[in-house]
This record gives C-alpha cells, sequence and structure tokens, in this order.
C-alpha cells in the first residue's frame, strides 16, 4: 500500500518534470514577460514590442538553420561569418539592383554551406571542426570583399528593413514566415523525416539506404542560407555593411534559442516552436537585464548560466 | 561531442609506435601523420628565407618567437584536452581575462600577478571539467558557454572594456615578459620548459596513460580502472591554468592587460594541435606535434605579412582554409590506416 502511493508519487513527480522540461522555455517566456510587464517602465508599448521583435528576427532566422544542423546531430559554426559574408556581397553587387545583390548573397551563403557539408559528409570531418575552419575563411573572405563598414544607400533595402504590413515590420513576418517553413519541412517532407533519422542515427540511416551524404549537404546549404539572410535583413535594418562586427557570436546565441528551446544536442529532434520560444527568452532576458541597467557583460554571464542550465535540463530528458 | 562509431581502436592506439607487424604503408602513414608538420615547416621556412631577406633576421625570428610562445602555452593545455577527445573553445577568452587579471594584481607584486589568473582561470576550467566529466555533458557547449561567461566576467572588471590596467615597468613581472637570457625572450624560455614538462607528463606518467586511454576508449579505460572523471576534470583545469599563464605572460610583455584580445585564440590553438598530428577524435597525439603546430601557424602569418600587400583578412582566410586541408589529410590518413 504504501508502495504504491509511493511509486504513483514518483510517477506524478515525473510527469512534472517531463512537462517542466518540455515546456519550460514557453513557461520562462511568460515568467519574464510578466515580470517586464511589472518591473520594466514602458514595457507594455506598441513601439517596445516592435524593437524587441525586429531585434529577435535575424537570430530566430538563424537559429532555425542551427536547429536542423543540431537536429542532423552536428552544429554550425560558420553562421557569424556566413552573414558578414552576405553583408559585404550585399554591398559589392548593390549596384546591380537590390534583387540581385541579395540573390547573389543568399548564393554565397549556399555556397558555404556546401563547403561545410562536403567536409562533414563526403570527408567524415566533425561537424564543429568543418564549420569551426569555415567560421574563420568566411570572415576573413567578408574583410576580403569589403574591408570596412559600408553605408547602404537604397530605397528598397530600406523599406526592407523598416517598412511594415499593418503595423507588423516585414522582418518579423519573414522570420515567422521562414519559421513555419521549416517547421514544415522537418515535420512533412521526406527531407525532414531523413534528417531526424540520420540526427537519431548515422549508422542505421546509412543501412537503411537514406541519401545520408545529400542529406548532410542539404541541411548544411539551408543553415548557410538561413543565415544569409538573417544578413541581408540585418543589413537592411542597419542600413550598412559591417563585415567586422555583423554576426559576431551569432553562433552561439543561435545554439542557446535551439537549446533552451528543447532540442537536444544528440540530435534525432528538432523543436522549431521551441527554438522561437528560445530566441524570444534570451532577448527578453536581454532586455530585462539592460532595461534594470545592469551592464551588457551580466547580460553574457547570464547567458552562458542559461546555457548550461538548459542543457542540463536536457541531459535529464535524454536520460529518462 | 559525438563519438565517430567509424573509427576503428587501431586508429586510436594509445602509443605512437606501429603495433608489431604493421605494413610498409601503414608505417608511412604514421610517419606523415607525425612528421608531416616538421617536414612542411623546414620546407616554409627554407622557402621563406629564399624569398624574403627578411626572414631570417634576428629581429623578425625574436618576433615570431615570441609571439608564438604565448599561443604555444595555449595549445600545450589544449592538446591535453584532444588527446582525451574534447575540446576546449574557452581559452581565447580565459588568455584575455588572464592578462587583464594579471596587470590588475601586478600592483601588489609578482606573485598577485601570477596567482590571480592562474587561479581564476584554473577554477573557471575546473568547473568546466566537472559539468563536462560528472554530468557528462557536451565539451564544446560546456566551453562555449565558459567563453562567454569569461568574457562576461572581464567585461564586468575592466567597466565594460573601458578600464586598461598597466603593469608598472620595473616590477619584477614586467621583466618576466620583457626581460632576454641568452637573446632570448624569457616567455620563450618558459614556454619551452613547459612543453618538456607537458612531453613528460602526457608520455612517462601514469596520468599521461589514463589521458590517453580515456581518449582512446573511454568505456575500455573506465574497465581497466582509469579514473576517467578525475582524468577530464583534470585535462580540464590543465587547459585553463595554461590559457591563464599565457595570459599573464603576455600582460607581461605589453605591460598592461588588453581586453580585445583572444578572440579567435581557440581555433588558433585547435589548429595548432591538429596540424601536430593530434587527432581530434582523441587518443592519439604528441605535445611536440603541438610546438610544430604553432611555428608552421607563425611562420604562414609572417609570410602573409612580408608580402605585404596581402592584409590580415588574408591570413584568416589562409589560415582556415589550411585547418581544412589538415583535417582532411588526416581522416585520409587515418581511413588508410583502417583499411589495411
Amino acid at each position: 500500500m504504501t508502495d504504491l502511493t509511493l511509486g504513483r508519487v514518483t510517477a506524478d513527480r515525473d510527469r512534472l518534470l517531463r512537462l517542466l522540461q518540455e515546456y519550460g522555455v514557453y513557461l520562462g517566456v511568460v515568467v519574464l514577460f510578466l515580470v517586464n510587464t511589472v518591473f520594466t517602465p514602458h514595457f507594455m508599448s506598441t513601439e517596445n514590442f516592435r524593437t524587441q521583435a525586429v531585434q529577435v528576427a535575424p537570430v530566430l532566422i538563424v537559429a532555425l538553420g542551427m536547429a536542423l544542423a543540431i537536429g542532423s546531430e552536428g552544429v554550425d559554426l560558420a553562421v557569424g561569418s556566413v552573414m558578414a559574408l552576405s553583408t559585404s556581397l550585399l554591398s559589392l553587387y548593390l549596384g546591380y539592383g537590390p534583387w540581385i545583390a541579395i540573390l547573389i548573397a543568399l548564393v554565397g551563403g549556399a555556397v558555404i554551406g556546401v563547403a561545410n557539408g562536403s567536409l562533414i559528409a563526403f570527408v567524415g570531418v566533425q561537424p564543429i571542426v568543418a564549420t569551426l575552419a569555415l567560421m574563420v575563411a568566411g570572415r576573413g573572405l567578408a574583410l576580403v570583399l569589403l574591408p570596412q563598414l559600408k553605408d547602404v544607400h537604397d530605397p528598397a533595402m530600406a523599406s526592407l528593413g523598416s517598412g511594415d504590413v499593418l503595423g507588423v515590420p516585414y522582418l518579423v513576418l519573414i522570420a515567422a514566415a521562414l519559421a513555419l517553413l521549416v517547421a514544415f519541412a522537418v515535420r512533412r517532407t521526406t527531407f525532414g523525416r531523413q534528417l531526424l533519422a540520420i540526427g537519431d542515427s548515422r549508422p542505421a540511416a546509412r543501412l537503411a539506404g537514406l541519401p545520408v551524404r545529400r542529406v548532410l549537404i542539404l541541411v548544411y546549404v539551408c543553415s548557410g542560407v538561413l543565415a544569409a539572410i538573417a544578413g541581408v535583413l540585418a543589413t537592411a535594418r542597419l542600413t550598412a555593411s559591417d563585415p567586422t562586427s555583423l554576426g559576431n557570436l551569432m553562433e552561439l546565441s543561435a545554439i542557446t534559442a535551439v537549446v533552451v528551446g528543447g532540442t537536444p544536442l544528440s540530435g534525432g529532434r528538432v523543436r522549431i516552436g521551441g527554438t522561437v520560444a528560445g530566441a524570444v527568452l534570451i532577448q527578453l532576458l536581454t532586455t530585462t537585464l539592460i532595461k534594470h541597467d545592469l551592464p551588457p557583460s551580466w547580460t553574457q554571464i547570464a547567458q552562458a548560466a542559461v546555457i548550461v542550465l538548459a542543457v542540463y535540463a536536457a541531459r535529464e530528458r535524454g536520460k529518462r | 561531442m559525438t563519438t565517430d562509431v567509424d573509427t576503428p581502436v587501431s586508429a586510436k592506439s594509445t602509443a605512437e609506435e606501429e603495433p608489431p607487424g604493421a605494413t610498409r604503408s601503414e608505417r608511412l602513414s604514421v610517419l606523415a601523420q607525425q612528421h608531416g608538420a616538421l617536414v612542411t615547416l623546414i620546407v616554409a621556412m627554407i622557402a621563406a628565407s629564399l624569398s624574403f631577406d627578411t626572414f631570417l633576421t634576428s629581429d623578425n625570428l625574436e618576433n615570431m618567437a615570441l609571439s608564438s610562445a604565448f599561443l604555444a602555452v595555449v595549445a600545450l593545455g589544449m592538446t591535453f584536452v584532444i588527446v582525451t577527445g574534447g575540446i576546449d573553445l574557452s581559452v581565447g577568452s580565459l588568455f584575455a581575462l588572464g592578462g587583464v587579471l594579471a596587470a590588475w594584481g601586478s600592483q601588489y607584486g609578482t606573485a598577485v600577478a601570477l596567482l590571480l589568473p592562474l587561479a581564476v582561470c584554473g577554477l573557471i576550467g575546473l568547473v568546466n571539467g566537472l559539468l563536462i566529466a560528472r554530468s557528462r555533458l557536451a565539451p564544446f557547449i560546456v566551453t562555449l558557454a565558459a567563453m562567454l561567461g569569461a568574457r562576461g566576467i572581464l567585461l564586468s572588471v575592466t567597466d565594460e572594456g573601458s578600464k586598461t590596467y598597466l603593469v608598472d615597468k620595473n616590477s619584477f613581472f614586467a621583466k618576466l615578459g620583457q626581460d632576454t637570457v641568452l637573446g632570448v625572450g624569457a616567455p620563450v624560455w618558459i614556454t619551452l620548459v613547459l612543453f618538456v614538462l607537458g612531453a613528460v607528463v602526457l608520455r612517462r606518467t601514469r596520468f599521461g596513460q589514463y589521458v590517453y586511454a580515456v581518449g582512446g576508449n573511454e568505456d575500455a579505460a573506465a574497465l581497466m580502472g582509469a579514473p576517467v572523471a578525475r582524468t577530464k576534470i583534470s585535462v580540464y583545469t590543465l587547459s585553463g591554468l595554461c590559457a591563464g599563464l599565457a595570459g599573464a605572460l603576455n600582460a607581461a610583455w605589453l605591460v598592461s592587460g588588453v581586453t580585445i584580445l583572444g578572440s579567435g585564440m581557440e581555433l588558433e590553438a585547435i589548429s595548432a594541435v591538429v596540424i601536430g598530428g593530434t587527432l581530434l577524435t582523441g587518443g592519439f597525439g604528441f605535445i611536440s606535434g603541438s610546438l610544430v603546430g604553432v611555428l608552421l601557424l607563425k611562420v604562414i602569418q609572417n609570410v602573409i605579412n612580408q608580402i605585404g600587400s596581402l592584409d590580415s583578412a588574408y591570413q584568416q582566410v589562409v589560415s582556415g582554409a589550411f585547418l581544412a586541408v589538415v583535417v582532411i589529410a588526416q581522416t585520409w590518413l587515418g581511413r588508410r590506416r583502417r583499411v589495411l
């Protein structure tokens, strides 16, 4: 009798813990939102929401690609450099019209993605090392193309950066559309299923006859293109190309958003909803600290703590 | 990180000596892995000295030796970490943090200037190790967090990077960075001594055996009775200590703690170790190789600088491409051995 009750209590606690781990990120967003509503002056204003959403959009877009890479049991450290490369290419080719320049910028991201993917899929280099090499080389390439900051004067780019539809900025709409697209790709397409299978167990996927190499390359191309899109949008918002600092530490923020959102580093699972919430959580955390006059350095320390906590929680989930 | 299921035990043999009965091409690939970097270094140095009159001048060599010394100390700790199959991305931040703490501490004497960075960076390394070994978190994510956190602490210590701490030029601590012995800078001597110590520890002590065993096959090491967790904690602590010490020596050399240093250094250190023949999958590697790897990187950077018309951006492109080439070559050599 006692054993039975004890068993039920443990089971209840287990379920509660699992729910918390599963939906903790959403709870975190809600709590931070409420805290800010009460304690941060001018938090509840359309203007503020707009600013926050526009700031989170590029991080989210990069994080979507990162979620795919992590889902395939990899990681893409080159995303920050891809952003820098895309802003350089954009500035370089803006003379041919904004759309051609944007297209070239996205192709640049795809090329880096192919390089990453080939090193990983064909040569068998670990993702962290392959993308580390491309991270350094990519930033160098961006600086070779455009050695210093350059202002972007282009009406189309300006409207892309600051325009809106019914008060919702283009940036936010694009980010939302891409999130839906990636979520759809993961859940409903063959590519998505193959990607998860590969992330679960690469040898098993290979034995099952899945096109492992092609899927892996496609994963890193997606990540590269998404990072390039983020680079273009960030350039449009800042109306300047700054290959030195654009995308710095972006890989870190993206990995944090993905991991906090509940996608396990061990691959085989991708949670896009969680990734969106994760990106929002980091943004709210940063805002909370900055709006209460805590120095930016604290934000970094807090973000580091959040990463470790999230990974720690994920570990418990994996064990169960 | 993930363990590569395809990597056979043979590619992770704990000693670099080939097993008895190895075929000739097997021996050749081991030799290429061991001495490829050294041969490349010699060729690069000959080519550079023939191409540029300024390359073999004592000034240039001294500069290269000094700038190699700091990176080499970081790479020394990194070698231990990589041999266990791990990775430490926090060294760049710890290098910068160590430098700033040393410069701040130098006003209280040389002992504080050296012990403070060692204590703080060693502690961060210890926390890395504890999280990785005891909680079984992925090394790259833990040390990535540490990289961010240490940078945050650094900014916090320096009023968001606005404050620069200077080292008194006449203090013993500054001499440690600037004096020369027999025409060679003190940091270079210190680095050489540390490398000899490191090589002895890795090759001749029980701890070194454990480091190889953990990297070769963790489960087998545990079954053998090797203290897996303690070994991992030790290597990350060691890596933190090395990065902190390198930062302190660098601060003594520059007579100030510069906050913006060290970004990208983790990559340079990893590259040097990998170029030196240590396998990223763990279980195989040597200390001397890392020193050769550092020198090779610095010679290449120096050549790019000598060409002059190429700016530092090309340097990044070249080092990234170089790392990729080396890793491809390594994988290829490893694969040859697997086939045989």
